[in-house]
């Protein structure tokens, strides 16, 4: 478990400060450790089919918080990971604690852009957008009371070489539910709990309301750039005619300084606002996380249902063959009247083997039941816990939105005085 | 005489001639008595050669003015357009008052048409009444431009709104097209009562005066429509041939900054009509995008109310971008139009004014090759030169006016529009920042504190 020493040493850059939320975790790794995703780099190498590739490298910096508490600056670890490995680790994460919603990654392709930003997944401004989407999934996951304490993410942070076999190692791809079967579950269990029913409901709603957002608010920045830049034409042109103009000239050309600072000031603000729907887009990827755990929640019930089931026709069976009724019509009943009945030694056999299995069956449903409880109980603390973080985050996210607006406006009132003050004097 | 930075006024020469007769304008000591005196303010501003009065009187005005043109702070509101129209004379000093409204549909076998009412009060003595109501169709408007370029060639008479708008997809009776031909009608008639010489011509007398039938009889007399567009025709042609040798030096200038003119004030037209655009496509986004946000509330508890916050900012903001359209669309662009026409009207007056130096100069080479006749010739040489000079004296003063008036329209109108944009801001912070109180207040103080780029 040492951590391997990276290549060379790199100050951490931090992207974004640690999320408010870790302040409340008590023993969480986020706490012990500084971790940040420092630098984004391009590479080239040969993938799976030996064909070249371009991919970005992400640089992963660690540090022990500990350590700078006592006035030393402890060293920094750091190792390159790609998007496609943190893919990895968070479907392993999936699989291995169904019970909890765990942290989205920032999206894999650049969605809901409007025409200034690249679709590109190699642009810059992409992948800087991407390099904060990583650092917050692994401070979020860090700040997990229960994630946190992964050994195979503890891994992810420190181990280079090798990682990616430990993975595949603990064979988590085997323990995934196969989509097909989740998605029959769904339809045909017949008795969800109500809150996950009601809670699926809800991450439906969000899912929809927030990619609507999103489209919208994309389309809104698009316009809004599309106003202040045709007043940048007014520069140019206030310029050329001052040029044949004595009194208003002065008036003019300063004036038309002011339409160029206007102009040129849409692209900061659309560059924060990006950030803002970023965080409305990690809302919108943490609805789907919400459903998995809805999803697995009526699998195990569904599970259960079926036991149960299956169970009680087993019982019937039995006690069919004993009581010699037959109460519900089956198959075997009536072939075995028509073409001859059973020894008495043929039936005791059978009773037996019935009642084995209806011993197991009821021990297996007991645990299927415990465990179903459990899982609800469990998920559910999450499912608290997930809820006030949201409120939290999505209400700093709105105060932040408006400070940003204010802060638009103030540059708007800033400006347009300017140019009134000159506009006047022409 | 001008003083620098005075308000700009009626030059003191030349004044008109009753009736314009075409070259007839004559620098004249004007006589007292065809005038009735103004309204309130001394009648002998314009009669005294003293300049001392003139100046003291001019002062006196000029801090008049000064508060109502100059001022940045002047906001011109849509419902006092009235204010927009005096250039020049305070209303003090004004004899004739015009409105242009009430619009009415004709519809008759052949055609159908819209009538203006035109209200004129004076108290002008050749006047006979103190109040005329009459009514007007474009085509009788287009009749009283023509009658006036026919008579002062080398005037600048304003501009009248299209025959039609292609761009902007108006269509043509639709009450926009309408009231924007309204306006721009009234002011077209507001501009012509404002000029020093034009207010006094006995056409436009009769346009606000006479009843449709007598206006009709009255129409079918004199040259016509045909001979001023031959004699624009003439004078484009000769232009198109090469201009004139003899231009004096003020009048190239002239030329010159006008073709630099039209083309910054067509690509200033255009560049104010796409920033129109660019703010209705964005108004018509944002009233989308406000309504999602209280969608979003339905779903949620906790953040409901700070979700519909933002729902109620945008609306208010979406609102506020409404009038500063508006704003845009009442003011700034009206008058870069106005001022695209002038353009062109201006480049019609300088080609004009070419014409009738040219005529004089054709003749004066006749002269100088036929030895002969020469007395005939050098009286209507004598003729022609009065007349150029008459034109070149009349388009100068009318030059300067013009320039005056531009600078203040241009100045207004661009003081308004960094007005609207300065309210819509301010609407806008005032609606953000109570929100953001309100928030601010229900996290007991707690703030944006993360780091966000």
């Amino acid at each position: 478990d040492e951590p391997v020493p990276a290549e060379g040493r790199h100050t951490a850059v931090p992207g974004r400060a640690l999320h408010e939320g870790t302040q409340q975790m008590e023993d969480c790794l986020a706490k012990k450790m500084e971790i940040t995703v420092s630098e984004a780099e391009k590479r080239t190498g040969r993938n799976a089919m030996n064909m070249q590739e371009t991919y970005t490298a992400y640089l992963i910096e660690t540090r022990a918080v500990e350590s700078q508490n006592e006035g030393q600056c402890s060293p920094v670890d750091s190792l390159w990971r790609r998007y496609s490995e943190f893919e990895l680790l968070r479907n392993y994460l999936l699989v291995t604690y169904p019970h909890i919603v765990v942290p989205p990654l920032p999206e894999k392709r650049a969605d809901f852009v409007w025409h200034k930003l690249s679709a590109d997944n190699m642009d810059p401004d992409f992948v800087e957008r991407r390099r904060i989407g990583l650092e917050n999934f692994l401070l979020r996951v860090a700040s997990h009371p229960v994630l946190c304490q992964d050994k195979i993410f503890y891994s992810f942070l420190t181990q280079e070489g090798g990682w990616k076999e430990m993975v595949n190692e603990t064979g988590f791809q085997l323990k995934a539910d196969s989509r097909l079967k989740a998605l029959n579950a769904t339809f045909r269990v017949k008795n969800p709990d109500k809150r996950f029913t009601e809670l699926k409901h809800y991450s439906d709603e969000l899912q929809s309301v927030i990619s609507h957002l999103l489209r919208v608010r994309a389309r809104v920045a698009d316009r809004l750039y599309g106003v202040y830049k045709v007043h940048g034409n007014y520069g140019r042109v206030f310029s050329e005619w001052s040029a044949i103009e004595k009194e208003m000239g002065d008036g003019l050309q300063s004036a038309g300084h002011h339409m160029d600072v206007y102009a040129a000031s849409i692209d900061d603000i659309l560059e924060e606002e990006e950030h803002y729907a970023d965080q409305l887009k990690e809302y919108l990827f943490y609805a789907e996380a919400l459903r998995a755990v809805c999803r697995k929640h009526e699998l195990m019930q569904y599970d259960l249902e079926m036991a149960a089931q299956d169970l009680t026709s087993k019982k019937q069976q039995c006690e069919e063959l004993a009581t010699g009724t037959m109460r519900t019509f089956s198959l075997k009943g009536m072939t075995s009247k028509l073409f001859g009945q059973e020894t008495p030694e043929q039936r005791e056999a059978k009773i037996k083997i019935l009642e084995e299995q209806i011993q197991e069956g009821e021990e297996q449903l007991k645990s299927k039941n415990l465990e179903g409880r459990d899982f609800v109980k469990s998920a559910w603390a999450d499912i608290e816990r997930f809820k006030e973080q949201k409120n939290r985050d999505l209400k700093e996210a709105l105060i932040s939105y408006a400070v940003m607006q204010i802060s638009m406006c103030k540059k708007g009132i800033q400006v347009w005085t300017n140019a009134k003050e000159c506009f006047s004097k022409m | 005489m001008e003083a620098e930075g005075r308000v700009p006024g009626p030059p003191p020469p030349p004044l008109p001639p009753a009736g314009g007769g075409i070259g007839a304008e004559l620098p004249a000591i004007p006589p007292g008595a065809a005038r009735a005196p103004l309204l309130g303010a001394p009648a002998e501003v314009l009669e005294l050669d003293d300049e001392e009065d003139d100046l003291e009187v001019f002062s006196k005005d000029t801090s008049l003015a000064e508060a109502n043109s100059f001022s940045p702070s002047m906001t011109i509101s849509p419902s006092s357009m009235i204010n927009q129209y005096k250039f020049e004379d305070e209303p003090e000093l004004r004899d004739l008052f015009i409105t242009v409204d009430d619009p009415e549909s004709h519809i008759t076998a052949i055609e159908t048409f819209i009538t203006y009412r035109v209200i004129t009060k004076t108290s002008r003595g050749e006047f006979d009444s103190c109040e005329y109501e009459v009514r007007r169709r474009y085509q009788d408007f287009l009749w009283l431009k023509s009658k006036l370029e026919e008579a002062h060639p080398t005037l600048i008479i304003p501009p009248l709104p299209e025959k039609f708008i292609m761009k902007g997809m108006v269509e043509r009776f639709s009450d926009e097209f309408i009231e924007t031909r309204r306006k721009a009608l009234h002011k077209f008639l507001n501009r012509i009562a404002d000029h020093p010489t034009l207010t006094f011509n006995e056409d436009f007398k009769i346009f606000l005066t006479a009843q449709a039938w007598e206006l009709s009889s009255h129409k079918k007399q004199g040259p016509g429509l045909l001979s001023r567009m031959g004699q624009t025709v003439r004078a484009v042609a000769s232009s198109v041939r090469g201009g004139v040798k003899n231009r004096p030096e003020m009048f190239t200038e002239m030329n010159d900054y006008m073709e630099t003119f039209s083309q910054k004030i067509n690509v200033l037209d255009k560049i104010a009509h796409r920033i129109y655009k660019e703010e209705r496509e964005y108004f018509n986004e944002m009233k989308e995008y406000g309504p999602i946000h209280t969608l979003w509330s339905a779903s949620e508890e906790d953040i409901a109310d700070s979700l519909k916050g933002v729902a109620s900012c945008i609306d208010k903001c979406c609102k506020a971008t409404e009038k500063r359209m508006a704003g845009l669309s009442e003011n700034l662009l009206p008058i870069l139009h106005e001022y695209v026409l002038y353009s062109e009207i201006l480049m019609g007056v300088l080609k004009r004014r070419d014409h009738i130096q040219s005529e004089l100069d054709s003749k004066i080479d006749a002269l100088a090759n036929k030895k002969a006749d020469k007395d005939l010739f050098s009286e209507e040489i004598g003729k022609l030169e009065d007349k150029v000079e008459c034109a070149n004296n009349a388009l100068k003063a009318d030059w300067d006016r013009w320039k005056q008036n531009m600078q203040c329209d241009m100045r207004s109108a661009f003081t308004n529009m960094a007005d609207n944009n300065l309210h819509y801001y301010e609407e806008c912070l005032a609606t953000w920042e109570s929100f953001l109180a309100s928030q601010t207040v229900d996290c007991h103080g707690e703030e944006d504190s993360e780091d966000r780029p």
